[in-house]
């Protein structure tokens, strides 16, 4: 649950930071931190226009989206915390409800009959098929070399692994990263900034929401960042995080000036809390750069991509089998 | 006394077929109930009872003597003995349920027929449909081969006569004979199979196959036996039959057939899995990959379908290719002796088949409505039947989350203990293992994501946006009678999604019963992680209602206007602007052109007409796999003709061939070659 209440306070200020990170490359000077929830709390203030298109699925369609990705927050491991929730095969769970979720808001969108939504809904759906495989390949890849198949246990067991992780890492961290756009319907395959809808993908799905469903949605696709990002924290908290001499130091400290040893504890959590929060805004900053300095690809190169991070995480998958296992002998 | 009951249940039979026609409903069911009684309560017996003896499974035979419930029916030629195990009563239990609700179904269904059709084809239906029931329960309870095949045969004929109710049609006629005449180049393999056991051990019967596996080569037998349950199960290559015949047949009797009759293939397979004794490498490796083949075409097939029941009719195959790589999972986990995957890939693949039986008839009874109250199964004639039909609709995206494998519901479960497995095999062997492993991961994410692709065009295309067609709906239609059952489904639907340990406990016995595998840790290991999935459900679930009754409360204080769909500025948009079931399989029949082959009939408008004609598009998607068989019959065909030459009609002639037959045997004898 850590993780979760930490993902949802760096919900708050990221958005926010992706849009200064944006406003400054483009030299203006650009809204508060927290103007994105701005936003959305007037959303929430506002009344709605509906579509006499549509039906109950229309309004259950942003309630069953953002509660799956409140699930899949939940099952968001931290470091050192119990893991109330996690189990063996958890990230089974974590990828399913995230299609759950996908799975309704395409079918609100095919509710309002639009051809432009049929059509963003269409590419959803593609996109999301592709980009599961990634996934899949990327987590059986760090569960071969952590022996674990719970996400606490995996990413916690691949401290132990050495320099292997460190070779995964970088993969890892691309993949995570690149999913998490693609997920999120942003910058190489989306531009959340588009004018057109026939080059929409994420936008043109919720045309017809307004007000409080809009709200609803915006905050579920925030929490989505924020779950990626959580994730990519959880890959570096390890990595970066191993304390053993630091921890021998405070140690030392501790005997000299007479306090007591477990202060450790309390310095270790305020460490990994403050990585995972640092961890967040970089990525914030980093999307903002990236979707600066970089072009939307065609529409029609879009599953190609996807496929190549499919492919990149086969490798990955292969030379971890080769550096374990010693295939060849 | 019990021994009465198949000459009873017989002769009741035949008794629907002169009974009144206000009363031949209820009495079928009543025959129906009295045979599920009959049946599952035994079953039912055997499969919850706990286990108490471990078996060892070195020991050939010894699952004969695993049984608890035996029926001998002595006749005048001979005795016939029905047996029930733990693996036929998890089968006689699946069976019985689905007969039932599609028996509940086909009320209201048929109703509509009662003007076109004439009692005697009404009779001869339900008499039919109760000797389908029948056969299917010999099917899981016959050892014996010869009564098996007969039992085999009684199932494929009368379903044959099911899928033939509405045989004025002429497609219809064609299908059930394509049907009839493929599921019996199953039967001669089948045959075929066991005249080879018969010939190893002197005994034809299922109980003499330990004995035979135990002294000869595994391998052989076993693929023999596996194409003819496969013709039946639906594995590609043996699957053309299924997507013609499903749609073909009422829709009780398309939910019956996708969601039992075609289990009994995969029941077959498990028989004789349990009797093989070594070579579970090659098997497992070959179930991997001929489930995978079928898993991943079956639902590429489903996307580019516009017919409604073809849709579903595909992702049959698409299921059964998800039992068979449990299945493959299972044989490789005996092979490699690794506790974990035999346990988790047989009970993931026994439990996928209680699944599916449960969301595919439901998916089958939704679609029958829609035909129902619409008069077609188009998808691109459809669209807006969520405000007509809101019951039918609720309960069709019930069966689409449930079987795109989505929690909180039963899909999830069984894909769950797949998925978790194949994880778990990737560190349990060699390299390659790994590998392989991999690729299955890989293949089953795709069917996740292609089944969701093709069942949110399915319900999206059809139940959702505006009619794409005006159709003088029916609404009164859909009665309460068609509801019923299918709120029954969705109730065992939740359950299963929410209390997995209740179905998994007993399969679990009934894999360590039949594999011994030693499973006990891994089902304790597997019971917190269902705890936590059923926790996960509640909670998905509450938060949901909270999120919805929040958002009501809100919204009650406020008054939401109402327009129409924003148009991009423009207001004149018709219904046939949507997106169409075609537009919207476009890129993934893009994407996998060499196996989606589509013909595209587009009469454009020339460039010198001036007056411009009519213009029309038609699309077609051909399964490469008929077009194949096509042209095998078609070889089969000119080699034969060219053959009946000989056949002239002259008596003369037929005289002559005897005299040149009998000459060669005395050459042969004379060269001593014969």
């Amino acid at each position: 649950m850590t993780g979760a209440l930490l993902a949802i306070v760096s919900a708050v200020f990221f958005p926010g930071i992706i849009l200064r990170v944006k406003s400054i490359a483009s030299g203006r000077k650009g809204p508060g931190i927290l103007q994105p929830w701005k936003n959305i709390i007037l959303l929430f203030r506002k009344s709605s226009v509906f579509s006499t298109t549509t039906s109950f699925i229309f309004r259950l369609a942003p309630a069953v989206y953002l509660a799956t990705i409140c699930c899949a927050l939940m099952l968001l491991p931290f470091p050192g915390m119990p893991s109330v929730l996690g189990f063996e095969g958890d990230f089974i769970l974590f990828a399913y409800l995230l299609a759950l979720g996908k799975l309704l808001f395409i079918l609100g969108a095919l509710d309002t009959g639009s051809s432009f939504e049929g059509m963003g809904a269409n590419r959803e759906a593609l996109y999301s098929m592709l980009t599961e495989p990634a996934f899949f390949i990327l987590l059986g890849t760090l569960s071969l070399l952590s022996g674990q198949f719970s996400m606490q246990s995996i990413f916690h067991n691949l401290q132990f692994a050495g320099e292997f992780s460190l070779i995964t890492g970088g993969i890892a961290i691309y993949l995570l990263v690149q999913i998490a756009m693609i997920e999120n319907s942003r910058m190489p395959v989306d531009d959340p900034r588009t004018h057109l809808e026939l080059t929409m993908v994420h936008e043109v799905m919720i045309l017809d929401y307004s007000g409080l469903d809009l709200a609803l949605i915006q905050t579920a696709t925030n929490l989505k960042f924020v779950l990626y990002g959580g994730l990519i924290a959880n890959f570096l908290m390890p990595a970066v995080a191993d304390w053993s001499t630091l921890a021998s130091t405070w140690h030392v400290a501790c005997d000299t000036w007479h306090v007591a040893r477990d202060t450790w504890h309390l310095l270790d959590a305020t460490l990994n809390v403050s990585i995972f929060l640092v961890v967040e805004a970089v990525f914030a900053a980093a999307i903002g750069l990236m979707e600066s300095f970089r072009a939307r690809k065609k529409l029609a190169k879009n599953p190609q991509f996807i496929v190549t991070l499919s492919s990149i995480a086969l490798i990955g998958f292969i030379l971890v089998l080769l550096l374990t296992r010693n295939l060849i002998r | 006394m019990e021994q009465y009951f198949i000459p009873a249940a017989v002769l009741c039979s035949f008794l629907i077929l002169v009974i009144p026609g206000k009363v031949r409903f209820y009495y079928t069911l009543a025959l129906i109930l009295l045979i599920t009684l009959v049946t599952a309560i035994p079953a039912a017996l055997e499969f919850f009872s706990p286990l108490n003896v471990t078996y060892l499974r070195s020991e050939p035979g010894l699952t004969a003597s695993l049984t608890s419930t035996n029926w001998v029916f002595k006749g005048y030629l001979g005795e016939l003995r029905f047996t029930i195990d733990r693996l036929s009563s998890f089968f006689i239990l699946v069976t019985n349920f689905t007969v039932l609700t599609g028996m509940l179904y086909s009320r209201g269904y048929l109703k509509a027929y009662e003007n076109t059709k004439n009692p005697a084809q009404f009779a001869l239906h339900y008499f039919s449909y109760v000797w389908l029931h029948l056969s299917m329960l010999a099917v899981l309870t016959l050892r014996d081969g010869l009564a098996f095949m007969i039992a085999w045969e009684l199932m494929a004929v009368s379903s044959f006569m099911l899928i033939l109710f509405e045989a004025e049609k002429r497609s219809t006629l064609k299908t059930a004979v394509n049907y009839l005449v493929q599921m019996h180049i199953g039967f001669v393999l089948l045959l075929f199979a066991l005249l080879i056991t018969e010939a190893g051990t002197g005994q034809m019967s299922f109980d003499a196959l330990p004995a035979y596996f135990a002294s000869h080569s595994n391998t052989g037998l076993f693929l023999l036996f596996f194409a003819g349950f496969a013709v039946k199960a639906g594995f590609i290559p043996f699957h053309t039959w299924l997507p013609e015949a499903h749609p073909a047949a009422p829709s009780h009797v398309s939910g019956v057939m996708s969601g039992v009759m075609i289990k009994m293939g995969i029941y077959g397979i498990f028989r004789v899995l349990i009797s093989v004794q070594s070579d579970w490498y090659t098997i497992g490796l070959v179930l991997l990959a001929i489930s995978a083949l079928t898993g991943l075409l079956g639902i590429l097939f489903s996307i580019v379908q516009k017919d409604i029941k073809k849709i579903l009719a595909y992702s049959t195959i698409e299921n059964i290719g998800i039992i068979g790589l449990g299945m493959g999972l299972g044989a490789i986990g005996l092979a490699l002796h690794n506790t974990a995957l035999t346990f988790l890939g047989f009970t993931g693949s026994l439990l996928h088949v209680l699944n599916h039986s449960l969301f595919k008839s439901l998916l089958f009874y939704g679609a029958g409505s829609v035909y129902r109250s619409t008069h077609t199964r188009n998808i691109e004639e459809l669209g807006g039947l969520i405000h007509r039909m809101p019951r039918t609709a609720g309960l069709f995206l019930f069966g689409s989350v449930a079987i795109c494998a989505l929690p909180p519901l039963n899909g999830f479960v069984s894909e769950f203990l797949l998925y978790i497995g194949f994880f778990k095999g990737l560190s349990a062997g060699s390299e390659y293992l790994s590998i392989l492993f991999l690729l299955t991961i890989i293949t089953m994410t795709l069917i996740g994501g292609l089944a969701i692709f093709s069942f949110s065009r399915a319900f999206g295309i059809s139940f959702l946006g505006t009619p794409r067609k005006e159709i003088h709906l029916q609404p009164e239609t859909i009665t309460r009678d068609m509801i019923f059952p299918q709120i029954l489904i969705a109730f065992f639907i939740l359950g299963i999604g929410l209390m997995p340990m209740a179905a998994i406990a007993p399969i679990a016995n009934l894999v360590e019963n039949q594999f011994h595998p030693g499973s006990a840790a891994s089902l304790l290991s597997l019971t917190t992680a269902m705890n936590k999935i059923s926790l996960f459900g509640l909670i998905l679930i509450s938060l949901v209602s909270c999120i919805l009754y929040l958002r009501t409360r809100v919204l009650r204080q406020r008054t939401p206007a109402y327009g129409p769909t924003w148009g991009c500025g423009y207001t004149e948009g018709t219904p046939r602007q949507q997106y169409t079931g075609a537009s919207f399989a476009g890129n993934i029949s893009e994407l996998a052109q060499p196996v989606l082959q589509n013909i595209e009939e587009l009469r454009p408008i020339a460039a010198d007409d001036i007056f411009p004609h009519k213009r029309s598009l038609h699309l077609r998607t051909i399964d490469i796999f008929s077009v194949a068989l096509g042209k095998l019959t078609d070889l089969s065909w000119l080699v034969l003709k060219t053959l009946a030459r000989l056949q002239t009609g002259n008596i003369r002639h037929y005289i002559l061939y005897a005299f040149i037959f009998i000459l060669v045997i005395f050459v042969l004898l004379y060269l001593k070659l014969i």
